[in-house]
């Protein structure tokens, strides 16, 4: 008792350099970036294109979807095809809060009903939309809808001890069939076209440089703090137990564990944080459409997490960032090649890089060492 | 000999010549303004010059009202379309001289309302009576549609000497509803009883119009009898339909997972590219067209055991270069093979391009099988079922009584012991993947005559193919069957009431639900390996 207390931040990332090194750089990078795109004139070199902001923002965004597919899978052992889902249901919600505060602003100036549903010939609201026109209530809905879907669907198939393959491709399904529900015109979420159009955001207009570099820091912030919640389930006695279960599901099960109770927990936390991560992704892009929704979408993420390193947390923020860098930069590029690239990179990372750049990092200061 | 045999052949061809010319001559006054010479030329052709082909598509034109003559030299010309000012045209006599002019040049060969009941009477008794069994069909069908009076003497006329059953029903179809109108009243009560038989339109209509005009008591509760018994019929195949359609899309499902029941029930690899692979069986198909257009006929034929050895070759391919470091790992062979169908439908586009590419259908596969006016089965639909049936059996013999199954069967339920007994498992694993693959690609051929063949036909698949596998049961042949046909049937049923999109979703949310009931599909595999 003789050593002070270390603050709670400290204490969640002791022994985690690679956590405590990625999220400062992250930190400087985004800190660097909203500086010189608000103080710094525009022609300097120095200057960040707005562009820059929004890209970076989209990182993130994804970065912390990354992390939600890494706790369930680096760490108890299920591979989710179908986490696009759940991000792009959080997407949604927080979309149509944007549509509400559009307002009459809209092509043709309804004050109740947003353009797609006039065009539409709806007459009055949904009754799904109502309430959505509250940021607060938006919010809670971004974080409880693919929760409650998560524990729906998590009660059915841990209970029944539903696993390894079978759980992945029911999970695609489930993606699936949602992608083909949203692209219906009726279903009252716009349909192909999705959500978009939105003008500003709790009152600040999305054109405006400010709101960007809020938002950016928002997004930082929120991987920041999905960051923590991860290392600190991991890090408890409830996280052992997890990682006992990826490891011997059936051992951990005979000496009296009850391990759906342990896996739906994980998941729904999980699916809470991609929805969260939806929700900052929407007002950055400012679009989203049934096109998240796609099983394609979904298995790309999976990659980020196994490029980056899964069950290390860091890795798979590493792993957002380097693949989606590469993304943007070959699809504007070498559009050809692109398609190449990634799926080599699936290949070659399953058979040479189990671990992923984490893991190859790891083993070459291993050597150094000794 | 052969001098005598050229002789005739040359004043055969000179008769034919002899007799075209004849036949150009013979209807130069159909430039005439007088209805009455008009009138003449017709009655000569039909008598003269019954067996011409070109006789029926002159009074189809006229009848139309699409016969012009050029006002320059006279020649005859069919119009195919007008736009603007302008015709778009075919030579009477020479189908392939298509041209595009101003109306001005033309003049049109007029027709009222006496001299077309004269065409059309010619026209159907020159059909009525032809040797070819389908132009007789077709030509009742016509007359069923404009049924008048008139119509009765012919088709006593031709029920006497018709032997075609077809043919005869429908003769016979166009005779009850002639009574049926125009009869004294035993004939009408006693046509309308028997109309209950027959299932077109006219007869239904026929019958609901008399049900509701007549005064006769009897003769009304006879044609809602007949008239109940008609709809009945109409839903009972309606239903026949719907299990066929059903039976059809099953048909696809298992094709396109037979493949995948091995490679990943067999072999517990989950291979995501396994639709690329049906992808490529259908460009092999879209490639040999283009290659040997001639043999378009038999395009689909040569296809298949092409697609088969091209799908599988690459198969062979990806499972030595990848999928042979990641046995036991089926979630990284998930992910690997993922990226393989990445590369490969980027190679199409490459190669080929993004766009769908057209796959012709040869003519033995269009059409319809015609079983009756309410009931007709495509004919693509039905040699898909059949061939999937086909594939089938060919897998369950090759796994149950060849050697070569007998080792993959050895290999799956006990590897080591199979290295033992010196089976080359690596081989084995090599050839295994090879035929699933192989399958993919047979898919694809019958995949091509049913949808576009694109860079993005393997992913279409893909989900439902795997709910196939996983619903009917990881490792068993006969649950991917019933499988694949339950969840068809169940599609083609709900989807009427739901929409198509509706009932896919339904059908996912079902399999998700079923597979938390079963967790190992409809036939479970049991014992030790089981557990994997």
């Amino acid at each position: 008792m003789s050593k002070t207390r270390k603050p709670l931040i400290l204490q969640i990332l002791q022994n985690d350099r690679g956590g405590k090194i990625t999220l400062s750089l992250l930190a400087l990078l985004v800190t660097f970036v909203a500086i010189s795109n608000l103080f710094v004139p525009v022609g300097s070199p120095f200057y960040m294109s707005t562009y820059t902001v929004t890209l970076l923002g989209k990182y993130l965004s994804f970065a912390l979807l990354a992390l939600a597919l890494d706790l369930v899978w680096g760490y108890i052992g299920i591979l989710s095809l179908g986490h696009g889902a759940f991000f792009a249901l959080g997407g949604y919600a927080w979309a149509m809060y944007l549509m509400r505060e559009i307002g009459d602003r809209g092509v043709y100036g309804n004050a109740e009903l947003p353009d797609f549903m006039v065009f539409m010939n709806l007459k009055e609201l949904p009754w799904f939309w109502y309430g959505f026109d509250n940021p607060l209530f938006a919010f809670l809905m971004a974080m409880f809808v693919p929760g409650l879907l998560a524990y729906i669907f998590g009660w059915l198939a841990f209970r029944s001890r539903v696993t390894g393959v079978y759980l992945s491709i029911i999970t695609q399904a489930l993606t699936y069939a949602l992608m083909l529900a949203f692209f219906r015109n009726d279903m009252g979420f716009g349909g192909n076209n999705g959500l978009t159009d939105f003008k500003d955001i709790l009152g600040f207009s999305l054109k405006s440089d400010a709101t960007r570099v809020g938002l950016l820091i928002i997004s930082f912030i929120a991987l920041f703090l999905g960051y923590l919640l991860a290392r600190y389930i991991i890090n408890s006695k409830l996280g052992r137990v997890c990682m006992a279960i990826r490891d011997e599901e059936s051992r951990v099960r005979f000496i009296g564990y009850r391990v759906a109770q342990y896996k739906l927990f994980i998941f729904v936390v999980s699916a809470v944080m991609a929805g969260v991560a939806g929700a900052l992704y929407v007002p950055q892009v400012g679009i989203i459409n049934p096109g998240v929704f796609s099983p394609l979408f979904s298995i790309e993420l999976v990659i980020w997490v196994a490029i980056g390193g899964r069950g290390s947390l860091y890795g798979a923020i590493i792993g957002a960032f380097v693949v989606n860098f590469a993304s943007t930069y070959f699809t504007s590029a070498f559009p050809e090649i692109w398609l190449y690239f990634l799926g080599g990179l699936f290949v070659v990372v399953t058979i040479f890089l189990p671990k992923g750049v984490v893991g190859l990092f790891e083993k070459l200061t291993a050597k150094k060492a000794s | 000999m052969r001098t005598a045999i050229k002789l005739l052949l040359l004043t055969l061809l000179f008769n034919i010549f002899l007799q075209a010319g004849n036949f150009e001559s013979a209807i130069k006054d159909l430039t005439a303004s007088s209805y009455s010479k008009k009138q003449k030329v017709i009655e000569q052709l039909s008598r003269e010059y019954s067996d011409n082909k070109n006789l029926s598509t002159l009074l189809q034109a006229m009848l139309n009202g699409k016969l012009y003559y050029t006002k320059m030299d006279k020649k005859f010309v069919i119009v195919r379309k007008k736009e603007g000012g302008k015709l778009h045209t075919v030579e009477l006599f020479n189908p392939e001289s298509k041209s595009v002019n101003p109306k001005s040049l033309y003049k049109k060969v007029k027709t009222n309302n006496r001299l077309r009941s004269i065409i059309r009477t010619k026209l159907a008794e020159l059909n009525l009576f032809s040797p070819d069994k389908k132009r007789r069909l077709k030509s009742v069908e016509n007359m069923l549609e404009h049924l008048d009076k008139e119509s009765g003497a012919l088709i006593n006329k031709a029920l006497k000497s018709e032997k075609d059953s077809k043919v005869l029903a429908k003769l016979n179809e166009a005779n009850l509803i002639l009574k049926a109108k125009h009869g004294d009243e035993k004939e009408k009560l006693l046509a309308v009883k028997k109309m209950g038989a027959y299932l077109s339109p006219q007869t239904l209509q026929t019958l609901k119009e008399i049900e509701s005009s007549t005064k006769d008591a009897k003769l009304k509760s006879a044609a809602k009898k007949s008239i109940g018994s008609i709809e009945d019929s109409k839903w009972f195949y309606s239903i026949i339909e719907k299990l066929f359609f059903g039976l059809s899309l099953g048909s696809i499902l298992l094709l396109a997972a037979i493949g995948l029941a091995i490679t990943f029930g067999v072999m517990k690899v989950i291979n995501m590219a396994h639709g690329e692979l049906m992808m490529i069986g259908a460009y092999t198909t879209y490639t040999l067209q283009q290659l040997l257009p001639n043999l378009m006929e038999y395009s689909v034929i040569i296809a298949i055991p092409l697609a088969f050895i091209v799908s599988g070759m690459v198969g062979i391919i990806i499972e030595r270069l990848v999928i042979r470091h990641l046995y036991g790992r089926p979630l990284e062979t998930l992910l690997a093979t993922f990226g393989i169908s990445l590369i490969l439908q980027q190679l199409v586009r490459s190669i080929y391009s993004p766009l769908n590419q057209e796959v012709k259908t040869p003519e033995w596969m269009s059409g319809a099988l015609e079983i009756n006016s309410a009931l007709s089965l495509t004919y693509n639909r039905l040699y898909i079922v059949l061939f999937a049936i086909l594939v089938f059996a060919a897998v369950l013999l090759l796994l149950k009584k060849t050697s070569l199954g007998l080792k993959v069967r050895a290999v799956t339920q006990n590897r080591e012991m199979a290295q033992a007994m010196g089976i080359k498992t690596g081989w084995i694993d090599a050839m295994t993947f090879g035929i699933g693959s192989g399958i993919a690609g047979v898919a694809g051929v019958a995949l091509s005559q049913l949808t576009n063949v694109g860079p993005n036909l393997g992913q279409a698949y893909i989900v439902d193919s795997f709910m196939v596998v996983v619903f009917g049961g990881v490792g068993n042949l006969w649950g991917t069957l019933i499988g694949a046909l339950t969840l068809g049937e169940i599609n083609k049923f709900i989807e009427p009431v739901s929409g198509a999109v509706l009932a896919k979703v339904i059908i996912l949310i079902f399999i998700i639900l079923f597979i938390q009931k079963r967790p190992r599909g409809l036939f479970p595999q049991k014992g030790r390996d089981a557990q994997e």
